[in-house]
C-alpha cells in the first residue's frame, strides 16, 4: 500500500507513541494539588515549554486545545468577540478565501449570527493571497477590523502564504493576525515571536502526534473570549481537564518534527519533485496546481482534465494507493474545492483534482506504485467522464 | 447500498459468490436533509452512514456517488411533468431505468466494473430473463421490467431466491445492524409523504372543474387537476351527492381543459389497456398475466405486441387503471413468473375490443 495522504493525517512517531503510553499508565489530574497531580502538572508544563521553545513562543502563550478545529474556532471567534467588546465598531473579519473549513465556517458563522462583516482576500492563480488586496482592505476599513486570518500554508494545494508581508501590514495598523499553521509546522521554519502573528493554530496529528490534541499560540497581550467555559485550566481562555498523555505525545512529536525540519524538507522535497516529474511524464496533460516553489515539501496537487477526482480516487484506492480529492464532504459527497475555485480554476478543473501528500514515512517505492497505477486509472476515469451537474 | 437491509445482504452475497465488490451509496438529494429517512430512495445522511457501516462489516470499499442532479432531472422533474400532464408516474420505475441501471451502470462500466448488484427482490435466470422473487409479497420485478436485455446482462439480483424475512435473518446472522431497519414504501423525495401538497408547491394552484361523466354537469371545483388519480374516491369535495346516492370516482383527468371527470365505480372498469414505449421479449401475440401497478393484482389477458405499443385485452375488467403507470406482462412459471415485457400505460378502454 502507498499512503500518499499525510496531509490528512500522518502516522504517529514511535517516540510519541512511547511517550503517550507511558504517560497514560499514570494517574493524575494536572489541576489536583496532591503529589500525583503535581506530577501530571509537571509533565504538562514541561511539554508546554518544549512546544514554546521549538516554535519561538513563551510557555504562557501555549494554550492546549482539543485539536486544530477548536484552535481555529477559538482564535477566530474568541478574538472577534474580545475585540468587539473592547470597541463595538470592530465587526469586520478579513480572511483569505482559501482557508480550511475550520476557519472559513467560523468566519461565516460570525457573519450569520454575530453581525460580522467579512472581507475575503482573493488569491492569485498559484493560491497566494494578494498582499495588495489586504492593503486595500486595511486602507478602507482599518477602524472596523477585528482580526485578520490567513493560513500559513494551504492544506489542499500546499501553497505558502506571504506571511511576512501580510503580518507587516497587520502590524502597521495594529490589527491581530491569526494564522492556521497546521500544515506548516515541521514543514517550514516557524518562529512565533519573530513572525508577528498574534495567534497561531497547530495540531498534533499532522506532525506525528495524536489526533484530538492541538494548541493555540496566543500572544500574551492578545485577548480572546473563551468558547468553552469551566475550570479555566488554560489561561482562563480554555477549560477542560488537560489530556496529559496527549500533551506529552504532542510535545514529543512537535519537538522531533521541528528539529528534523531542515533534513525533512530536503528529503521529502526531493521525493515530491520526483513524484511531480514522473506524474507529468505519465500523464502529460495533468496540471500541477499551486505555487511552483513556495509550497510545502510534501504536497503535490494536480488536476487531471476529463477525469472526476472521485473516480480517480476510487480506482487508485482499489490499486492500494491512498490519496485525497482535498474537497469538502457532506454525506461523503464531493463539492468542487473552494480553494481551486478561488484560484480561478473552472468547475471541471476543481472537480478533476487530486492531492498526493508525502510525509515522514514516505519512500520512493510509494511513488513507484503511484506511477504504475496512475495512467490506467486516468484512462478509465476519463471514460467514466465528468459527473458534473447536467452532464450526460 | 441504500442503507437498508436488502442491499447490504445483496452486497454480502456478491462477495461470497467471489466477486470483487465495491459499495456505492447514491446521494440523490440536493439537500440531504430534505429527503425522507429510511426510504428506498436512500437519501439521508443517516442512510449513508448505515450503508457505510454495512460495507465495513462486509469488508468492501465504500463510496458515495453524487447523482443528485441526474436524479432531479430524470426522476423528480419527470414526476412533476407527468402529473402536470394528467398521468400517474411511478418514480421507482423511472429511477431504475434512468439512474440505477443507466447512470450508475454506465459509470461503473467505464470504471472497470462488470455489473450493478442491487437488493431488489427479483430473479434473473440463466437465460437472462427477469422473474418474480420467491417472496410474492415483496416481489419487485414490476419496477425492474423497464430494463432492457442489455441492462439486465449487467445486473445481479442475489436476493430473488429468499423471502424478506429470510433476508432479515441473514442480515442478523451476518452482524449487519440494518437487519431490522423498517421498510419504507413512500416516495423518497417527498419528505412528509404528502404528494398532493408537494405537487401543489411545484405546480401552483390551478382551479378547474369537476364534471359528471354522464351528464357533463359541473359538480364542483378543484385546485389543480394534478391532485387527482384515476380511481380516486376521497377528497373530491363535491357538495351534492349523486342522484343514486352512490359514491363517485375520478374517471379521467384532462390537463388541456384542466377538468376532472367523475362517475360511478362501474365506469372505472376497463378491459383493454394500451401501452407505449414497449419492451418485449415474447411472441407478438400471447396469453399472459398483466400487472398494472406496483403490488397490484394480476389479470389474465391476451397481449399483442408491436414495435410501438402493447395492447392487453383483459379476461375480466379491472378498475382504476392510471395512465403513466407501467403495465407488465408475465408468463406464469413455477420457478418464478417470467417477465415478457412492459410498457407505459397510455390509455384504457371500457369495452373489450378483439385482441
Ligand atoms: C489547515 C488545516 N486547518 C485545520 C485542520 C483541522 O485540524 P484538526 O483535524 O486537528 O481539527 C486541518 C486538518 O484537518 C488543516 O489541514
Amino acid at each position: 500500500m502507498a499512503y500518499l495522504d499525510h496531509a490528512a493525517t500522518t502516522p504517529m512517531l514511535p517516540q510519541a507513541v512511547e511517550a503517550y503510553v507511558s504517560a497514560a499508565a499514570e494517574v493524575g489530574n494536572a489541576s489536583s494539588l496532591h503529589a500525583a497531580g503535581r506530577c501530571a502538572r509537571r509533565k504538562v508544563e514541561e511539554s508546554r515549554e518544549l512546544i514554546a521553545a521549538v516554535l519561538g513562543a513563551r510557555p504562557s502563550e501555549v494554550i492546549f486545545t482539543g485539536g486544530g478545529t477548536e484552535s481555529d474556532n477559538l482564535a477566530v471567534k474568541g478574538i472577534f468577540w474580545a475585540r468587539r467588546s473592547a470597541d463595538p465598531a470592530r465587526t469586520r473579519v478579513i480572511a483569505s478565501s482559501v482557508e480550511h473549513h475550520a476557519v472559513l465556517d467560523s468566519v461565516q458563522w460570525l457573519e450569520a449570527h454575530e453581525g460580522a462583516t467579512v472581507s475575503w482576500l482573493p488569491v492569485d492563480a498559484d493560491g497566494r493571497v494578494r498582499v495588495d488586496a489586504l492593503r486595500a482592505e486595511l486602507d478602507a476599513h482599518a477602524d472596523e477590523v477585528a482580526l485578520i486570518s490567513v493560513m500559513w500554508a494551504n492544506n489542499e494545494v500546499g501553497t505558502l502564504q506571504p506571511v511576512t508581508e501580510l503580518t507587516a501590514l497587520a502590524a502597521e495598523y495594529g490589527i491581530p493576525y491569526h494564522s492556521d499553521a497546521i500544515q506548516a509546522v515541521g514543514q517550514v521554519p516557524i518562529d512565533f515571536a519573530g513572525s508577528g502573528v498574534a495567534a497561531l493554530t497547530v495540531t498534533g496529528h499532522k506532525l506525528g502526534g495524536p489526533v484530538g490534541m492541538g494548541a493555540l499560540l496566543l500572544g500574551r497581550d492578545v485577548a480572546a473570549t473563551p468558547l468553552l467555559h469551566g475550570g479555566g485550566q488554560e489561561r482562563d481562555v480554555r477549560s477542560g481537564t488537560l489530556d496529559v498523555p496527549g500533551i506529552v505525545a504532542f510535545a514529543t512529536a512537535m519537538e522531533t518534527s521541528v528539529k528534523a525540519q531542515p533534513e525533512y524538507a530536503l528529503r521529502v522535497g526531493a521525493l515530491r519533485d520526483d513524484l511531480v516529474n514522473r506524474v507529468l511524464e505519465a500523464v502529460p496533460d495533468a496540471i500541477f496546481n499551486g505555487h511552483p516553489t513556495e509550497r510545502l515539501a510534501g504536497n503535490a496537487h494536480f488536476s487531471f482534465p476529463g477525469c472526476e477526482g472521485d473516480a480517480l480516487l476510487l480506482l487508485l484506492d482499489a490499486a492500494g494507493i491512498a490519496c485525497s480529492t482535498g474537497s469538502a464532504c457532506s454525506a461523503g459527497v464531493a463539492q468542487p474545492s473552494h480553494v481551486l475555485l478561488a484560484m480561478c480554476a473552472d468547475d471541471d478543473r476543481a472537480r478533476s483534482s487530486l492531492r498526493f501528500s508525502l510525509g515522514h514515512t514516505s519512500t520512493k517505492a510509494d511513488i513507484d506504485e503511484l506511477v504504475a497505477a496512475l495512467p490506467g486509472a486516468v484512462e478509465r476515469a476519463r471514460r467514466a467522464g465528468m459527473n458534473r451537474p447536467g452532464a450526460r | 447500498m441504500s442503507g437498508g437491509v436488502d442491499s447490504a445482504v445483496a452486497a454480502a452475497r456478491a462477495v461470497d459468490a467471489g466477486y470483487d465488490v465495491t459499495g456505492v451509496h447514491l446521494a440523490l438529494a440536493r439537500n440531504p436533509q430534505t429527503y425522507r429517512s429510511g426510504a428506498r430512495g436512500c437519501c439521508t445522511l443517516e442512510d449513508a452512514r448505515d450503508a457505510r457501516r454495512a460495507a465495513d462489516v462486509i469488508g468492501i470499499p465504500f463510496y458515495v456517488w453524487d447523482l443528485a442532479d441526474r436524479f432531479h432531472e430524470d426522476v423528480v422533474d419527470d414526476f412533476v411533468a407527468e402529473y402536470a400532464a394528467g398521468r400517474t408516474p411511478n418514480p421507482c420505475v423511472r429511477c431504475n431505468e434512468k439512474i440505477k441501471f443507466a447512470a450508475v451502470l454506465d459509470r461503473a462500466m467505464a470504471l472497470g466494473f462488470d455489473a450493478v448488484v442491487t437488493g431488489h427482490h427479483a430473479r434473473l435466470d440463466g437465460q437472462g430473463r427477469l422473474r418474480r422473487s420467491v417472496d410474492a409479497g415483496k416481489d419487485q420485478s414490476y419496477v425492474l421490467a423497464v430494463l432492457t436485455a442489455e441492462q439486465l446482462r449487467h445486473s445481479m439480483f442475489p436476493l430473488g431466491d429468499t423471502t424478506k424475512a429470510g433476508v432479515r435473518e441473514e442480515a442478523a446472522r451476518r452482524g449487519l445492524a440494518v437487519a431490522d431497519k423498517p421498510d419504507s414504501h413512500d416516495i423518497c423525495f417527498i419528505a412528509d409523504g404528502d404528494t398532493q401538497g408537494w405537487l401543489r408547491e411545484r405546480l401552483g394552484s390551478a382551479p378547474g372543474e369537476i364534471v359528471d361523466a354522464a351528464t357533463g354537469e359541473v359538480l364542483g371545483q378543484h385546485d389543480g387537476a394534478y391532485g387527482f388519480t384515476v380511481g380516486q374516491r376521497k377528497g373530491l369535495r363535491i357538495d351534492r351527492p349523486a342522484p343514486d346516492g352512490r359514491p363517485r370516482y375520478v374517471l379521467s383527468i384532462t390537463p388541456v381543459s384542466n377538468t376532472v371527470t367523475v362517475g360511478p365505480a362501474e365506469a372505472l372498469e376497463v378491459s383493454t389497456v394500451y401501452g407505449q414505449r414497449p419492451l418485449w421479449t415474447g411472441e407478438p401475440r400471447v396469453r399472459a398475466e398483466i400487472q398494472l401497478r406496483a403490488h397490484g393484482e394480476v389479470i389474465p389477458a391476451s397481449v399483442t405486441a408491436s414495435a410501438d405499443g402493447l395492447v392487453a385485452a383483459l379476461d375480466r375488467p379491472v378498475r382504476g387503471v392510471a395512465a403513466g403507470q407501467a403495465m407488465v406482462a408475465y408468463q406464469p412459471d413455477p420457478d418464478g413468473d417470467i417477465v415478457l415485457g412492459s410498457a407505459t400505460i397510455s390509455h384504457a378502454e371500457r369495452l373489450a375490443t378483439a385482441a
